[in-house]
């Protein structure tokens, strides 16, 4: 159902999907490369990366006040590598929305539009190295300053230490 | 006799010192290099100015960086700030965060769906019940089961009280920050009972591993009805109490009311919830808004502040309890019988005995905690309302028996971006209260 | 190290170092280092059911110059290591420390990249408490043991 790698093939048809609510109907409208899908019974709108501000400026003023997430996943062999995955509440119309973009490493930052995913996009660099452009201030934020490597990503190993229990002959 | 060398006692700093300066940074400064050529000729005596034409490059800078943590008194973990001060007045801070990072969403990653629970409920160690609560609805929500009426009534009587417990030490530390020390042992001896009856039910005081996907890991234990009523009994007597105590308390009132103001449009602007935007006079309570585990069927409300300060808050958490107590007593009467655990076999383990009978149930016990439960492809995010605010689990499966990603929305860490509104142009001393009205708790915040 | 000699010892000064022992361990201050999970059972430990004061151990003092025992209650992350080691290195001897918990003791559940797999690779400490989090009992177990130590000399 949500296997990202197919929805935006469909969306470059005429004929796309369009949900049935006025809301949503109205804001992916004027976008014509976005999608929208179902997944689990939760709407999810897929765009492509540099349109990502002028929908969240446009969902802003649709009604979504309320930025609930923002993060990243790590398809390692897939082309682009990542998706961001943005969380939206509306308290206004009481649902929400999430929007998945998909990026290699570059993407607008949404601090302008919602000053709330600041921490959020700089956890997202820290663990995956996803640059987002126009951040006020990009610097790791969990790790130590001179960390080397972005511990999320799929190709950084877990770092586990063998343990040796003290009976045992063998080491974990 | 020797010629006198010929000294300018006016440059200083010139010579090496003769003690040995890699140690310390004593003697280390270079007076000179701030001298500007003119005052050292003013100095020298050559040049004779007039004081109040000097004009000096005094730097309009005064403010100074002080900093805060990572080890603090102020009982609410590792969190450091460095604040800019100007005087006593806060022009600027910035939190830095990160020193309780354990990985938890790489360990995710590694433990399987039914192991999962153990990892999370360690995030916000006070709230362990939302943290495993969230995190099984979004395993359940992929797995597309759904968990038997008892299973979730359990389920919130156990997180009910939670949030009483979790309220209970934010009331603790915030009346110890701001002074009212008793309040810190006031707080802990309720906190007790309540920590019993977990252990009774769960066997751990804190971070249980109770609620599992697809239901609960054990039935309620014999006696527990009596345990809750007493529970009830005490908490709504005594927490009435401390508040008569502090309410119209001349001290508090100084120390809380106008302090660490936020607005509901700044609360909305910088992803705040919980009983911060709820003290800023945002109705936003997920219980009402999107309600989950059957919380809809019992009454209770949604206490709301006016002001957004210290005091609001304060007050919020204090109401919250009693409605908490509310909702726990209707839960414990409408208990209904069944099981406390989807029978779905592939799912949930079999009974202990029933391993012994039959092939079946051995295999499926083995398969479930080896290799774990698959979980079929999807991406799924299911929200709850801890004590801290919209506790939420962004969980993506390919189909295997651990997830491929596993994201908590942490209250808290989001809730750390107030920190540098509310204290925007306030004292130094009402930072500590600040905080402490935040509730902001690090394991939440750093994963 | 409670107590170095470097002279002979004999009746007078065994008795000291009795009497000194006996102050040392009677009237501990602990160092505020209360991490995660394991930082709620010490103040659970400290408050009034489980009772630290009969002990003589409720003043949990804040500066570290004024603390003798640090207890590291709670997981140790790679960002936090250094500043335990400036905490430890600012106690004025003699000094204990006591490593709560699973992940202070071992790095706990949590076997990965962002934790330091026992407090140990930091800091010497004479006693672990195993639990996750220890209870308030198992905790008090651990001092009263650190205690003992202390009377008998080997702390």
């Amino acid at each position: 159902m949500t296997d990202q790698s197919q929805t935006p093939a469909v969306a470059a048809e005429e004929t796309r999907l369009l949900p049935s609510d006025e809301i949503l109907k109205g804001l992916i409208e004027p976008f014509a490369d976005a999608s929208w899908a179902t997944s689990a019974g939760q709407d999810v709108i897929t765009l492509p990366a540099d349109q990502l501000r002028a929908f969240g400026e446009s969902a802003l003023q649709g009604g979504f006040e309320l930025l609930s997430d923002v993060t990243a996943v790590d398809w390692l062999s897939r082309q682009p590598r990542f998706d961001v995955v943005v969380n939206l509440v509306s308290l206004q119309h009481r649902r929400r929305l999430r929007i998945i973009v998909q990026t290699d490493s570059d993407i607008p930052s949404l601090v302008t539009v919602w000053p709330g995913a600041n921490y959020a996009e700089r956890e997202a660099f820290d663990m995956f190295g996803i640059n987002f452009v126009d951040h006020p201030d990009l610097t790791r934020i969990l790790m130590p300053d001179e960390w080397e490597g972005y511990p999320l990503r799929k190709d950084f190993a877990v770092g586990s230490v063998p343990v040796q229990f003290k009976a045992s002959h063998k080491v974990r | 006799m020797t010629k006198s060398k010929d000294v300018d006692l006016w440059i200083s700093g010139t010579e090496e010192p003769d003690w040995d300066t890699s140690t310390t940074d004593e003697g280390s400064q270079e007076m000179a290099s701030t001298e500007t050529d003119y005052r050292l000729r003013e100095q020298l005596g050559s040049v004779v100015t007039d004081d109040y034409v000097f004009d000096d490059e005094i730097s309009d800078d005064e403010r100074m960086i002080v900093n805060m943590g990572p080890q603090h008194p102020s009982t609410h973990g590792v969190l450091r700030l460095q604040i800019e001060l100007e005087g006593e007045i806060i022009r600027r801070t910035k939190p830095v965060i990160g020193y309780l990072h354990t990985g938890m969403e790489k360990t995710g990653e590694e433990l399987t769906f039914m192991q999962g629970p153990t990892n999370v409920t360690r995030m916000d160690y006070l709230a362990s019940f939302h943290n495993e609560h969230c995190y099984s609805m979004a395993v359940e929500r992929l797995l597309g089961i759904e968990v038997p009426p008892r299973a979730n009534t359990i389920r919130v009587l156990l997180t009910e009280l939670n949030r009483i417990s979790s309220h209970l030490v934010a009331m603790a530390t915030n009346g110890m920050d701001i002074g009212a020390v008793s309040i810190m042992t006031y707080g802990f001896r309720d906190r007790e009972q309540i920590l019993a009856f977990f252990e009774k039910t769960s066997g751990v005081r804190m971070n249980h591993n109770f609620i599992r996907p697809g239901g609960v890991a054990a039935d309620l234990p014999p006696g527990w009805r009596a345990d809750v009523k007493a529970i009830l009994e005490n908490i709504r007597r005594r927490v009435v109490d401390y508040d008569d105590m502090l309410k119209e308390n001349p001290i508090w009132n100084g120390r809380t009311r106008g302090v660490g103001v936020i607005t509901p449009e700044e609360c909305l602007a910088y992803s705040i919830t919980g009983p911060t935007l709820r003290s800023a006079g945002v109705d936003w309570d997920l219980r009402k808004v999107f309600p989950y585990a059957g919380i809809e069927q019992f009454e209770f409300e949604v206490p709301l502040g006016t002001r957004g300060d210290v005091y609001d808050r304060y007050r919020v958490r204090i109401e919250e309890i009693l409605q908490s107590a509310r909702i726990v007593e209707q839960a414990a009467e409408a208990m209904p019988k069944g099981d406390y655990r989807s029978d779905d076999r592939k799912v949930t383990p079999p009974p202990r005995m029933r391993i012994d009978q039959s092939m079946e149930a051995l295999i499926h016990h083995f398969k479930i905690f080896t290799e774990g439960f698959r979980v079929p492809a999807g991406e799924t995010y299911v929200a709850v309302e801890s004590p801290r605010g919209e506790l939420g689990c962004y969980l993506v499966s390919i189909g295997e028996g651990k997830p491929y990603r596993m994201h908590t929305r942490a209250p808290s860490f989001y809730n750390l971006q107030a920190l540098p509104i509310m204290m925007a142009d306030s004292l130094l001393a009402d930072t500590i209260a600040t905080i402490a009205s935040l509730d902001p708790v690090m394991g939440d915040v750093d994963r | 190290m409670s107590i170095r000699r470097t002279q002979p010892t004999n009746i007078l000064t065994t008795t000291i170092d009795r009497a000194a022992r006996w102050a040392q361990s009677r009237s501990m201050f602990p160092a505020t280092f209360g991490l995660a999970c394991c930082a709620i059972e010490m103040m659970a430990t400290g408050a009034a059911h489980y009772d630290l004061a009969r002990f003589g151990m409720e003043v949990f003092r804040a500066s570290p110059r004024q603390a003798d025992l640090m207890i590291v209650a709670g997981r140790v992350s790679q960002k936090m290591a250094p500043v335990l080691r400036q905490v430890y290195d600012q106690m004025p001897d003699p000094k204990w420390v006591i490593s709560m918990g699973a992940c202070a003791s071992t790095g706990g559940m949590f076997n990965n990249y962002a934790l330091v797999q026992g407090v140990d690779q930091v800091v010497p400490v004479d006693i672990y408490v195993p639990g996750c989090p220890p209870g308030p009992q198992s905790l008090m177990h651990g001092i009263l043991t650190l205690h003992d130590n202390i009377m008998a000399g080997k702390a």
